[in-house]
């Protein structure tokens, strides 16, 4: 495939890739935006990138955002500026760019249902509590597990967080 | 007062249970009708989760809202996280017949169905509509003399649409339902902004989610206040841990008591800090939980 015909990151964006072109660069995403009062964050800048640049995908500052939806909030054009950073992301996953510790999120979630699962530490707490060692959540029900394991294979989850 | 079902999350249950047991005793104190919503998932997170893949996002939050569209209950979150991923979840199956239709192809095959008959509740939200701070007001039994940070967090209130209503710049519902427990909700710079967890920060870029905590804790510490109260987990681990954390890191002493609401109203409602498993958090201010046992 040339060059000239590769698929920009724009026209691969679902919802929001024609919304990002109404942007007329007023900065009120940037200077909203918390994370780039002290992070090399740029939401303007990001999204002038993804008009024309595959290279958007693996921009450091693309996974600053802590989705606050101030930008999106204040954008005087409407632009749904933090789902487009979704959708961006989305694409950056798709192709395999993503950090370890967010690939370990999955493979927890793939394993127990639970980004954030239980341990030692945390069954003794409850019961300090009085509360049942495990909650009531899937980690409770093996067969509320098995139903989440295959909604993730049915929307190949688990293929999008192996190894590529 | 609507039926609804309590969506625990996983922060919530596996790190800070005391929210848990805080939001329960609160509840059965209201005579709010709540049942566990038994065999419920990861909401799932929406930083990153939803970051990754939308169909896996949908189809994970579509099965939390059928199971409790099931109990014929709306459902109720007391994280922040959780609820964004589950009220947008939701808003959008209810606004768009496809998407409901492409999520039910997948929620098919574990033989269930999203209907969108139900809505997603936030804790704050609750309480404030259904219960109301007057009534809240009237009866506590041990109301609280504190100066506290109220701390919204971003998804209670963001994305506004399909969302409370409220403001999102200058919300006060939440201030109200702090004051009705007797403490004084006390102003503070950049109120509103970010605890710096979201987004998948905290998971892969903990330096910078840092930056953004550090500013947030030296604005509340500058109003002079006996504590942090806010309405979601993932913030009250940010604002809790990463005291400790920006303390090993910067040699800075942050020593400030992180409660979630619930517990707060706990509090308010005469039970123990031990009760309320304030006493499980990383920062715990002995000077703080002495005022608080002194004043009920």
């Amino acid at each position: 495939m040339s060059i000239r015909n590769e698929p920009n990151v724009l026209s691969r964006m679902e919802k929001t890739g024609s919304d990002i072109l109404k942007c007329m660069h007023c900065g009120v995403c940037s200077g909203s935006c918390p994370s780039g009062r002290h992070t090399s964050l740029n939401v303007r800048k990001l999204l002038k990138k993804a008009r024309n640049d595959t290279a958007v995908l693996s921009d450091d500052s693309l996974w600053m955002c802590t989705t606050c939806y101030n930008c999106q909030e204040r954008c005087p054009r409407g632009i749904d500026i933090v789902d487009a950073i979704f959708e961006i992301r989305t694409l950056a996953v798709h192709e395999g760019i993503i950090y370890p510790e967010h690939r370990m999120v999955g493979e927890l979630l793939l394993e127990h249902g639970h980004a954030v699962p239980i341990n030692e530490e945390n069954r003794a707490k409850r019961e300090a509590l009085g509360l049942d060692p495990l909650p009531p959540t899937v980690h409770s029900f093996p067969e509320g597990l098995e139903e989440v394991k295959k909604l993730l294979a049915s929307c190949k989850f688990d293929e999008l967080m192996s190894e590529k | 007062m609507a039926n609804v079902s309590l969506f625990l999350g996983c922060v919530i249950p596996n790190r800070y249970p005391g929210i848990e047991k805080s939001t329960k005793l609160c509840l059965d104190k209201l005579g709010v009708d709540c049942v566990d919503l038994k065999g419920a998932s990861c909401c799932p997170a929406p930083g990153v989760l939803r970051s990754f893949d939308k169909a896996t996002w949908l189809a994970l939050a579509g099965r939390n809202i059928a199971l409790s569209e099931e109990l014929d209950r709306d459902l109720l979150t007391i994280c922040n996280g959780c609820y964004g991923s589950l009220a947008d979840a939701n808003h959008e199956v209810k606004a768009d017949e496809q998407l409901k239709k492409d999520v039910n192809t997948h929620l098919g095959k574990i033989g269930r169905s999203i209907k969108g008959s139900h809505d997603v509740r936030h804790i704050t939200e609750f309480l404030y509509k259904e219960v109301g701070s007057e009534k809240i007001r009237d009866i506590i039994t041990h109301p609280l003399e504190l100066r506290v940070a109220v701390h919204y967090g971003c998804h209670l209130l963001k994305p506004s649409k399909g969302r409370i209503g409220s403001s999102v710049e200058r919300p006060s519902f939440f201030d109200e339902l702090v004051e009705a427990t007797g403490a004084q909700s006390v102003e503070y710079p950049d109120k509103m902004e970010c605890c710096g967890a979201g987004g998948g920060v905290r998971s892969a870029l903990p330096d910078e989610a840092l930056a953004l905590t550090g500013h947030k804790l030296s604005m509340i510490e500058s109003a002079g206040v006996d504590c942090i109260v806010n309405a979601c987990p993932f913030c009250h681990m940010q604002l809790d841990v990463g005291q400790v954390d920006l303390n090993e890191k910067n040699g800075t002493s942050h020593n400030i008591p992180v409660l979630h609401y619930t517990q707060l109203l706990g509090l308010a409602l005469g039970y123990s800090v031990e009760d309320l498993g304030i006493d499980l958090n990383a920062v715990v201010d002995l000077e703080f939980l002495e005022k608080i046992l002194s004043d009920s």
